[in-house]
């Protein structure tokens, strides 16, 4: 027993130290929230098209009833960073031929229309949430996010903040991938 | 000191109705309003991490108020409500975490720990008890120490 007690302290130490090392691991994002949803079916929720945008509305049906990864990218005009998102989800799915759908997260038809005008439309379809219930149903915590919704409706993964930079870029292609959407893509 | 008891509590009871909470949100129904609020300070905002949603000004936190005072409105129990945003956000959005399996060692480690503690302290007081008093100096020991120190006083002295 004695002997027991002789190695506390360096079994204590043992546990501290390997509470550090997971603790000050860079990778780690301590702000980081998992969502409820990966690897659930999509959640439920009907959103009317953007009123004045010649596309159609998007619900959770059009979800299930894909046979092919989708992204789902929550936008508005009055977000700064998803200008610059804007450019990389166009490349994806102009370029790369990826289905892309948005949910215009509390923002005014006009201004939605105006923003896209001007930026050019690259979704297939867009539900306008101008109470943000939506947001809510997929757990969003701000704009922009962008989810992968895998054939049949699976939430495979969700991305907090804008798809910008080299960094993000290969971590959701990496996503992408994972879901089986870049080998299916026209593209690559 | 007079004006200052009565500027602290002109103060206290001035800052109590300063919330978050905007007018257009409180319902009209005083004990839903009270459930409303007290659900809401157990709701973590998804922005401003480590913030009831009661008391953040952010968007979603404001959604999430409203969706709370919507439940109670259509009929939901306290933990109906709660179940209702916990499915969409997941136990982080609870601010006092959940027993669950991933939790155990954040509630049981404070017990753990304090019991081993508990038995470590019993064990090292025990030994020490046990352990038998210092016997006294033999004899011959005694006239060792004092030559020595005869000798020390003598070779200070000169």
């Amino acid at each position: 027993m004695v002997r027991f007690l002789a190695f506390s302290p360096l079994l204590i130490a043992v546990v501290f130290g390997a509470f550090f090392l997971w603790g000050l691991n860079p990778d780690r994002d301590p702000n980081a929230i998992p969502s409820v949803l990966i690897s659930q079916p999509a959640p439920e929720f009907t959103l009317e098209p953007v009123e004045g945008l010649d596309v159609p509305g998007l619900s959770r049906a059009d979800l299930l009833a894909t046979d092919r990864p989708v992204i789902v990218n929550v936008f508005a005009s009055w977000c700064v960073p998803c200008r610059a998102e804007h450019a990389v989800l166009t490349a994806l799915a102009e370029d790369e031929g990826q289905i892309l759908y948005g949910i215009n997260y509390k923002d005014k038809p006009k201004d939605a229309v105006r923003w896209l005008n001007e930026l050019g439309n690259p979704y297939q379809r867009i539900g306008s949430d101008l109470t943000g219930r939506a947001g809510i149903e997929w757990g969003i915590s701000g704009v922009p996010e962008t989810f992968i919704v895998g054939a049949g409706g699976v939430v495979l993964y969700r991305y907090v903040g804008p798809v910008v930079g080299d960094e993000a870029v290969a971590t959701f292609r990496a996503a992408l991938n994972a879901a089986g959407a870049l080998s299916n893509g026209a593209g690559s | 000191m007079r004006r200052f008891l009565v500027y602290v509590t002109l103060g206290v009871f001035l800052a109590a109705p300063v919330h978050a909470v905007e007018p257009d949100e409180i319902l009209a129904d005083r004990v839903l309003e009270d459930r409303a609020r007290d659900i809401s300070k157990g709701l973590r905002c998804v922005v401003c991490q480590n913030q009831d949603i009661d008391s953040s000004n952010a968007g979603v936190a404001r959604d999430l108020r409203l969706l709370v005072r919507e439940r109670l409105v259509a009929g939901d129990t306290d933990e109906e409500v709660v179940a209702y945003v916990r499915a969409r956000y997941g136990d982080y959005v609870l601010l006092s975490p959940p027993l669950t399996p991933a939790t155990y060692a954040l509630w049981f480690a404070p017990v753990v720990l304090a019991g081993l503690s508990l038995f470590a302290f019993v064990m090292v007081t025990r030994r020490r008890r046990n352990t038998p008093l210092e016997k006294a100096l033999t004899p011959v020991e005694e006239e060792q120490i004092a030559a020595y120190l005869n000798s020390k006083d003598q070779g200070a002295g000169g």
